[in-house]
């Protein structure tokens, strides 16, 4: 199929979605309406749970199985990715020169790694009181270490990222998630119900299973994106594939890591 | 106007999927993608904004603050990683593509290689 054809192929199309879309709208509840059923049910139940942040509330209690799906994507995506990104046979590992690296960079790594570790433990710790949570957290840790790649080099970042043991937390911390929900079969409810102390509403110790889901889902994201990131830097400064050792780099590579990073 | 922020969610969407059809470059499909998708956070949000709302954390606002919808926002977080999730597979397949086949132009790739 030409260009040309499928670019009107698509504007015939993209007319069609618009109309009925539109004729859709105007079927939906008006904009800032007051009346939200599902959200004032979801508020509802948080304060029964004493969880002070709803979100939390809905996604590691009231829709806990669903983000144990929502879990098991991100665990397959980072598998799928390593699995993609692995060492080929006719490819070999260089060790990549450091580069220079300015000193107010460098300062400012120095300075932000501890800030940014910390900002991100807080992030998930308070998941059960204030924005945040595992999922948000853990990508805060996750970046946050590759501060070291910035404010030095490469060696630096290997240094504190211990890649193999990390492995091994993403798939535990996944693995805990699931044995999380057996809790409450054995206190005679059903699969991953909250049925741990429910504490004082307001509390760090608050919510029941919420902070401790919220802790196994940190460790996993944490670990899965340093492990994702780490596959993607691995492919743009130490694998050396036959074209490139031609002294070609392929540009797709720096642009593709450059949006990860 | 109380359709229009749904419409905005719409027409992300298609300007997307353009950007998707025209593309000649991988990562700039990939991009596209993300931006299409992004339109489903902007109609999550729309549909949960309540008049006067604020965000749905009661740590330090009394019960009684009238808040946005949670459920949608849950929904969006779940979207945001999915999301992230698939750019991520998505990028580590277009390296593999300038890796076995040279080229990262949709349209170039038309046969079939074991």
């Amino acid at each position: 199929m030409s260009r040309r054809l499928r670019t009107c192929l698509f504007l015939a199309a993209a007319v069609v979605l618009a109309a009925f879309y539109a004729a859709a709208c105007t079927g939906l509840p008006h904009f800032a309406g007051l009346v939200h059923p599902y959200g004032t049910r979801a508020v509802a139940a948080a304060f029964r749970q004493r969880t002070a942040n709803v979100i939390s509330s809905i996604n590691f209690d009231q829709r806990a199985f669903d983000t144990l799906g929502e879990e098991s994507i991100l665990f397959a995506a980072v598998l799928g990715a390593i699995v993609l990104l692995r060492r080929a046979r006719d490819e070999r590992e260089a060790a990549p020169a450091p580069g220079r690296v300015m000193p107010s960079t460098r300062l400012f790594g120095t300075v932000m790694l501890p800030i940014t570790l910390l900002t991100g433990f807080y992030i998930v710790a308070h998941g059960q009181l204030s924005p945040g949570g595992g999922f948000q957290g853990g990508v805060i840790l996750a970046t946050g270490l590759h501060l070291a790649y910035i404010a030095a080099d490469y060696r630096a970042l290997e240094r504190i990222r211990p890649l193999a043991s990390l492995d091994v937390a993403d798939a535990l911390a996944a693995g805990a998630f699931a044995a999380l929900g057996f809790v409450g079969i054995a206190k005679g409810a059903a699969y991953l119900q909250n049925v741990l102390p429910l504490g004082t509403f307001g509390q760090l110790s608050s919510g029941g299973l919420v902070p401790v889901i919220n802790a196994a889902v940190g460790v996993e994201v944490g670990s899965g994106i340093v492990v994702l990131i780490a596959h993607f830097i691995d492919q743009a400064v130490e694998i050396e594939s036959p074209s490139t050792q031609d002294g070609q780099r392929p540009d797709d590579a720096s642009g593709a890591d450059g949006g990860n990073r | 106007m109380s359709v229009f922020p749904y419409l905005v969610a719409g027409w992300i969407l298609l300007i997307g999927l353009y950007g998707m059809v025209r593309s000649r470059d991988a990562i700039h499909t990939i991009g596209c993608l993300a931006v299409a998708q992004s339109s489903t956070y902007v109609l999550l949000l729309a549909v949960g904004y309540r008049r006067g709302g604020t965000s749905p954390y009661f740590s330090d606002t009394p019960k009684s603050t009238t808040v946005v919808d949670p459920v949608v926002q849950a929904l969006a977080l779940t979207d945001v990683v999915v999301g992230a999730t698939v750019t991520a597979l998505l990028l580590a397949l277009a390296i593999q593509l300038r890796k076995r086949h040279g080229t990262i132009d949709p349209d170039s790739l038309t046969g079939l290689k074991g």
